[in-house]
Parts: C-alpha cells; structure tokens; sequence
C-alpha cells in the first residue's frame, strides 16, 4: 500500500515537473534570446534525419493496406474501392500515428540520450554557469523542430502510403491507375483531411516534450542515461496513442 | 558583456574591493531527502584571497560550488556573491550574478558537440555582444594562458583528461569572472600535470586578481596553491614561495558530517593535524 502511495507521489512529482517544463518552454518560445542556429540545426536533425525512416514504413504501410483490403474488399465484389480504404486509413489514423511512432523511436530516444548524457556530464550545469537557459538553448530548439517537422513527415509519410498502395494495387490486384485514385480521392473528406493535419501537432509535440523531459531528470551516470533512453521511448509511443486517442475524440466532437 | 549591471554606490563598491567580501555563507543549511549535507556553514571569501575546501567524498563540497552558482538552492541561511544576496534569486536574475563567476567542473563539462575554440569562447560567442573577430582574440588569449593554443580546433575527445582541465579553466575565465571556483581540479592527473593546473590557478590569482575557492582532496596541490604564489619575470612567470602574509590570503576549510571540522592557514592546519587524529588520517 505505501508502496502504491510512493508510486503515485512520483508520477504525480514527474507529472508536475513536465508541466513546469512545457510552461517555462512556453515563456522562452515568447522572449528573447533566441538561438537561431539551434533552431535550424534541429529542423534538419529532426525533420531530414527521420525521413528515412518515415519513406518507409509510409510505403509498406500503404502497401498492406491495399493488400488486405483488396481481399476484404473481393468478399463483397467491391475491390476497385481499395483506394478509398486505403487513403482513409493513411490520412486519418496510420500515417499521423506510425509516423509519431517512429519518430518516438527514433528522435525521442535520441534527444533523451543527448540531454541525459549531458546532464550526467555536468554539461547542463555549465550552460547555466555560463548564463544560458537550456530550456532556450536545448528544449526549446527540439519542441520547434518537433512541432514542424512531425506534420510534414506525416505528409510525406501518407502520401508515399499512397503510392505504395497504388503500387500494389496495380501489380498485385490487377486495378487500373485511374480507379485507384479516383477511389482515393473518393475515400477523402475535408474533415479527414483537417484530421490527419492537426493530430501530428500534437503528437510531435507530445513526443520531443517527453524526450526533453526525460533528458532533464536523468541521474545516476551512465546507466541513468540508458534508463532515460529506455523510458522516453516507451513513454513517448504510449503518449503518441493516447495523446492519438484524445484528439481524435475532441475533434470528431468539433468537427462532424 | 551580456551582464549589465545596476549603478552601485562608491562606498558599497570600495567596502567590496579589495579586501572585502565578495563570497559570505551565513548558516547554509541544506539537506537531500532528509539527509543533511550541509549545517549551518558561515565563511567569507576576500576579494583577491582563496578558500581550499577539504573533505572526504560526498562532504558537500561541490555542493556548496552549485549554491554559489545558484545552480541550487539552500534549504536556510543567507548567500552573497558580490554583494547580491543570491540565494532567493530567480534563474533569471541569477544570470547576471553568473556574468562574474566562472566555474572549473569536476570532469571539465566541456561541451563534446563543440569544438576548444567554441567551448573556451561559449560565452563570448553566445551570451556576448562582443564582436566575433575580438571573441575569437581572448579565446587564442586564454587558451596561450593556459599553454593549448595549437589545440584550438580539437574536438573535447581528443584531449587528454589534463588537457581538458585545462581548457575548462581557459573557458571559466575567458569573459574576465572575477570569481572563479575549481571543483577538483587536479583529481585523477599525474603529479606533473596535477602541478600545470595548479600554476595556472596561481597565475589566475596572483597575476589577474581573481579570488578563487578551490575544491580538492589533493593535500599536496592545496598546499602548493596556498604557499606559492606566481610572479611575472620579464616574459616568464616564476612561482615562488608566497610571503607569510600573502599565504595568509589562503584559508583552508574541512567539511566534515556537514560541519566546518576546520578553518584556518597552511601552517595552522599543519599544526591541527599533529593534534586531531581525523585530519591527520586526511593529511597523510
Ligand atoms: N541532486 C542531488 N540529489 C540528491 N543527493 C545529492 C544531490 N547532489 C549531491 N547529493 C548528495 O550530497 C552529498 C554531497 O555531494 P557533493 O557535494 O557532490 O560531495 P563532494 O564533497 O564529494 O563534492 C553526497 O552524499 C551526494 O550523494
Ligand atoms: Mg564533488
């Protein structure tokens, strides 16, 4: 029992020093100084040095997308609709959430190994001592960068998705270009597309905000900094689906 | 320099020039998760003088670097750096403080994702108004000051643990703080560059004016720092041994069980260790 207390006592200490953080982020992003160069250098880290990966799990995602549900679809006699299943998903739920997945994987484990790694080398420590606010020189960079580049992977992301179901489409299920994509652009509606646009707002921010968070409260050397890693991964994709979840939910509440 | 300072009135600026306190610790207490690390600590730092802070490992003495910086805060008691009362300053108005202290830290902190030049010359570049082309100048300054000048554009992995101390103190003092504080400055080097390091801090003090509180289980180079002092020869510096008055600026403090176990001079800790059997255990 008092150890379910102590639990909840820290996640709700963890929870706190989060908000603090995204608070005073909130201050820097709207008084100066700003680090310009900072913030070039992590739209290239985080948005170049994902796309990658990004390319893809759009293009295989896509991919099986269309190859499912031309066999779903073949149940009913209605397999020149595959665009339209597959341009739905993509847009609305895959493209967004496997693309913050993968950014989590990737930028968020790597933002939480840097800032660990610095802050267990006394690193953050000598910023201040220098009189600079890593928050304006470290966290604030990273949640710009995230806040950017998460949505225009996801773009990038669903549309190679695209692609790579019109691929299979026209090789595996034997449909014609044009009825594919009259389909896709059958399957969209402007709130879906609104829908895919927002939702990765917030799950690059929820991601980068978590990685820096992590960074910030490592301790304990160099296996705090693995800890950190660990944990700002696993916390950011829970994040990623559960953050996916609530918006998804306010917005069909705004929108249909 | 990016820290602007309010107007001061000529009697508090000459009460802390020379002489004057410029670092006081009145009843410091703090304590982490119910441990007490520090109780009650008072000391006074003069400008121009040097504290050498003595303890066993895990006695708080990097601690009370981070309470000078601000980088923590004290649990009670009172912190002045430079006649600002520090210890209920917000980060932002910690800043400024910063502008006049320059901070050794333990493995160095350099930054690895920067180059010598960019570390040394972080503050300048960054936090600065300063022209680049006059930055770039006191960066190949202090880094000649402390002997690595061919080194300048290294990445921080490719220097050697003395190397890299030594570029930590070139960028401590590269924007002219008037207060510097080394954290084990020399643990975990040969003798030989333990020394280098110890001259540099000499040549900090006695030739540039900066007071200085160094953190360090090394007997021997606090000694070294507190009974010499360096003297510019022509174009050489020479390290002499300092007139018992000038080692008088020298104090030596032991931390022990959160107290302060003892203050005073070279000579007198000399004296206290024949008689208190733990400094002696420290001493030998
Ligand atoms: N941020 C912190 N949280 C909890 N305990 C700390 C923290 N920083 C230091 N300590 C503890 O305070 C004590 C003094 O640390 P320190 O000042 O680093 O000692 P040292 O004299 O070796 O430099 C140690 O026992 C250390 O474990
Ligand atoms: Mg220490």
């Amino acid at each position: 029992m008092t150890l379910l207390v102590e639990w909840i006592k820290a996640a709700l200490l963890e929870v706190q020093e989060y908000f603090i953080m995204v608070g005073k982020t909130a201050r820097a992003a709207v008084t100066r100084p700003f680090y310009v160069r900072d913030i070039v250098e992590q739209f290239e880290i985080i948005g170049i040095g994902s796309l990658t990966v990004v390319l893809l799990t759009g293009m295989f995602t896509g991919m099986v997308l269309a190859l499912q549900s031309g066999f779903t679809l073949d149940q009913f006699g209605a397999r020149s609709m595959v665009g339209r299943l597959v341009s739905a998903s993509m847009v609305k739920e895959l493209g967004p959430v496997l693309t913050a997945l993968m950014v989590a994987g990737r930028v968020g484990s790597g933002i939480a190994a840097e800032l660990g790694s610095m802050m267990v080398t006394d690193q953050i420590a000598a910023l201040r001592a220098l009189g600079t606010d890593p928050i304006r020189k470290l966290v604030l960079p990273r949640i710009l960068a995230g806040l950017v580049m998460v949505p225009l992977l996801t773009c990038v992301s669903v549309a190679v998705g695209l692609v790579g179901g019109w691929i299979t489409t026209e090789t595996q299920l034997k449909v014609a270009s044009g009825v594919y994509w009259n389909s896709v652009v059958m399957g969209l509606y402007m709130q879906d597309v609104w829908m895919g646009l927002i939702k990765p707002f917030f799950l690059g921010f929820a991601i980068v905000s978590i990685g820096c968070h992590v960074g910030l409260r490592t301790s304990g050397g160099t296996q705090g900094v693995g800890r950190a890693t660990t944990n700002a991964v696993v916390a950011s994709s829970v994040a990623v689906l559960v953050v996916n979840f609530l918006v998804t939910k306010l917005l069909i509440v705004l929108m249909y | 320099m990016a820290v602007q300072r309010e107007a001061r009135s000529a009697l508090l600026d000459e009460a802390l020039g020379p002489g004057g306190p410029i670092v006081v610790f009145d009843k410091v207490s703090l304590a982490f998760d119910e441990k007490t690390i520090l109780n009650e600590i008072s000391f006074t730092l003069k400008t121009g003088h040097t504290k050498i802070f003595l303890g066993a490992s895990g006695a708080g003495k990097s601690t009370i670097l981070r309470l000078i910086l601000g980088l923590l805060k004290p649990d009670a008691g009172m912190i002045f750096v430079n006649g600002d009362r520090i210890d209920d300053m917000t980060e932002d108005q910690m800043m400024h403080v910063r502008g006049d202290l320059g901070m050794v830290f333990q493995e160095g902190a350099l930054f690895d994702s920067l180059t010598v030049r960019e570390n040394v010359g972080y503050k300048l570049f960054e936090e600065s108004k300063v022209p680049f082309a006059d930055a770039n100048h006191r960066v190949e300054e202090v880094l000649g000051f402390v002997g690595l000048a061919e080194f300048i554009d290294r990445q921080p992995s490719e220097l050697s643990g003395g190397q890299r101390r030594r570029v930590a103190i070139a960028r401590a003092m590269a924007a002219k703080p008037r207060i510097l504080l080394y954290d084990e400055p020399t643990t975990g080097l040969d003798p030989i560059t333990a020394i280098t390091i110890d001259e540099e801090i000499m040549k900090l003090r006695d030739l540039e004016g900066v007071s200085s509180i160094v953190v360090t289980h090394q007997l021997r180079d606090a000694f070294y720092v507190a009974e010499h002092s360096a003297v510019q020869d022509g174009d050489r510096i020479r390290f002499d041994r300092a007139t018992p008055d000038k080692a008088d600026e020298a104090e030596f403090i032991m931390l022990r069980d959160g107290r302060i176990a003892f203050e005073g001079n070279a000579t007198e800790l000399r004296e206290v260790a024949a008689r208190d059997r733990y400094i002696d255990a420290f001493l030998s």
